[in-house]
């Protein structure tokens, strides 16, 4: 096996990508979440530069100054300073079966691996390797999603989830065009945004952040 | 290469890993004490332990087996054969065929199952509750670990350490992304196995979370300074095991005397980083609920086939 070293640096970040993934997932605390999810964000960036410097797609370099200012930076500002206000800054998830998430984790990463590889046979790209890793961590973001019941959990799981397609369209085609980029980074934060005020009407209406109250449907 | 020098490399090896294990871990408590603020008792200080214990009189319980008098000493070779075997100064050594890596864990598991035997043998409430949490640990580690090993191996095409070594060490540099998990998986498993932090306290004596102190409650003397001694000749033998997957290069060739300083000063430097590494992550993180232990090591084993199949993944 003898890869270009820009191409074993990549794997590398998609290995830690994945890494990274896993240990959202079986984290119960919810800051440590929020810095999770600040790490996994420089991981991309920073593999997003390697693909960038590599390949000579100048538009990656924009992508990642806007993935550095807004996934590292300025969302984990924004959750750190709701979690503040909620006052959940140190709360701990309960009720999660972390063993059987872990194999639910690994048999979703088995089915993105053998789904990936008939597709990146076909790539010329650089980073075809990497497609497996990237359809793993959106599974395990979706995954995360499902697993839990507070509803910060749950955005951060979301914003995970854009990690993955972001990493996934890099790794494809070498990043989506800069428009289609740029409307979703504003989309993520106005999303955000708004999930922010959620919280609080949440809070208010049903004196708790677990969504499992809202799945009663009655008034009282 | 001939025998005679590669006997004599393997008899300095073990000698030597022999001597400086106490020193091991006179270091790792040493750093502790440092980055917790306080003098701590000097590097020297098993040493000093060893000898005092050695010069006392053994006192055994009256229902005391003979198999209780004889577990420190096999506790004792199992793991200086395990060093024996690990290429901590060099590799293709003579010892090297007689055990690969799967086999090594064998070993362990061998001393594990006396131990655990010995705890129980007195009867004493605290010695059956220990031997029954290492049994435990035990189950959930040695599958980790073994994945973890495989992971290498895959690598190399061989289960045998030695030849791990010289396929990693040996080699042009490439990045193995899989070794990042397994990494962290030995890490975990290395933690366990050696009664770190998260897992047991090393330095509790009388508690009742204790696991590995637990066993040995009853031993006092020479079979107390044979199972210390055996304790951090254990956690040489894992640290030099994860230098020789992850960290193998500086390793001299057995019967390369010009390698040979190289080596030497490459396990210092290394030991002492580990050691400084291990004293950090054991001032950081808190000791578990022994119902988490579970849970740690299903990470860790969930990382190790993780590492197996970006392996399959990423690097063929």
């Amino acid at each position: 096996m003898n890869l270009p070293f820009n191409a074993q640096l990549i794997n590398l970040f998609a290995a830690l990508l994945l890494l990274l993934s896993f240990a959202m997932l079986t984290q119960r605390r919810i800051l440590s979440l929020i810095n999770l999810f600040a790490m996994q964000g420089f991981v991309l960036v920073l593999s997003t530069l390697v693909v960038a410097y590599s390949t000579h797609q100048d538009h990656l370099y924009y992508s990642a100054v806007l993935t550095l200012v807004l996934k590292v930076l300025l969302l984990p500002w924004i959750m750190h300073r709701l979690i503040r206000a909620l006052n959940v800054r140190w709360d701990v998830e309960t009720l999660i079966n972390i063993p059987a998430t872990m194999l639910i984790g690994i048999v979703l990463v088995i089915f993105a691996f053998n789904l990936a590889a008939p597709i990146s046979q076909f790539a010329g790209t650089i980073t075809k390797a990497t497609l497996g890793i990237a359809i793993a961590s959106i599974l395990l973001s979706f995954l995360m999603m499902i697993t839990r019941r507070k509803a910060v959990s749950q955005v951060i799981g979301f914003l995970t989830m854009e990690n993955g397609l972001f990493f996934a369209a890099t790794s494809a085609t070498y990043g989506m065009p800069m428009v289609v980029e740029l409307g979703i980074a504003l989309d993520v934060l106005v999303g955000s945004l708004i999930f922010g005020v959620f919280f609080f009407h949440i809070r208010e209406t049903f004196e708790s952040l677990d969504i499992h109250h809202m799945e009663k449907l009655k008034e009282r | 290469m001939n025998v005679a020098s590669g006997i004599v490399f393997q008899v300095l090896q073990s000698v030597l890993v022999v001597l400086i294990a106490p020193l091991m871990q006179g270091w790792v408590n040493q750093c502790r004490a440092w980055l917790q603020n306080k003098s701590g008792a000097g590097i020297w200080q098993p040493y000093k332990v060893l000898h005092k214990l050695f010069h006392k009189d053994a006192v055994l319980a009256h229902n005391a087996s003979p198999l209780f008098r004889a577990t420190p000493y096999i506790l004792f070779g199992c793991m200086w054969l395990a060093v024996g075997i690990v290429p901590v100064l060099a590799t293709s050594l003579p010892f090297a065929p007689t055990a690969d890596v799967i086999a090594l864990v064998g070993l362990f598991a061998l001393a594990r199952m006396f131990v655990s035997l010995a705890g129980m043998d007195i009867g004493t409430s605290f010695g059956t509750l220990g031997a029954r949490r290492e049994m435990m640990i035990g189950f959930l580690a040695e599958p980790a670990m073994l994945m973890t090993l495989f992971t290498a191996s895959l690598i190399s095409h061989s289960t045998s350490l030695a030849t791990i070594v010289e396929t990693l060490a040996h080699r042009e540099f490439v990045i193995y992304p899989s070794m990042a998990f397994a990494a962290v998986a030995f890490l975990m498993v290395l933690l366990a196995e050696n009664a770190r932090i998260p897992i047991d306290n090393p330095s509790t004596h009388l508690e009742l979370t204790m696991i590995h102190e637990a066993m040995i409650l009853e031993y006092s003397a020479r079979h107390l300074a044979l199972i210390e001694w055996a304790a951090s000749l254990k956690l040489t033998a894992y640290v030099t095991i994860g230098f020789a997957i992850f960290v193998p290069w500086g390793i001299a060739q057995a019967g390369d005397w010009v390698g040979l300083p190289i080596a030497l000063a490459a396990l210092v430097l290394k030991l002492m980083v580990a050691g400084a590494g291990l004293a950090l992550l054991e001032t950081l993180s808190a000791k578990m609920r022994i119902f988490r232990a579970p849970e740690f090591l299903g990470t860790a084993f969930m990382l190790a086939t993780l590492g197996m199949l970006t392996h399959f993944l990423l690097e063929r």
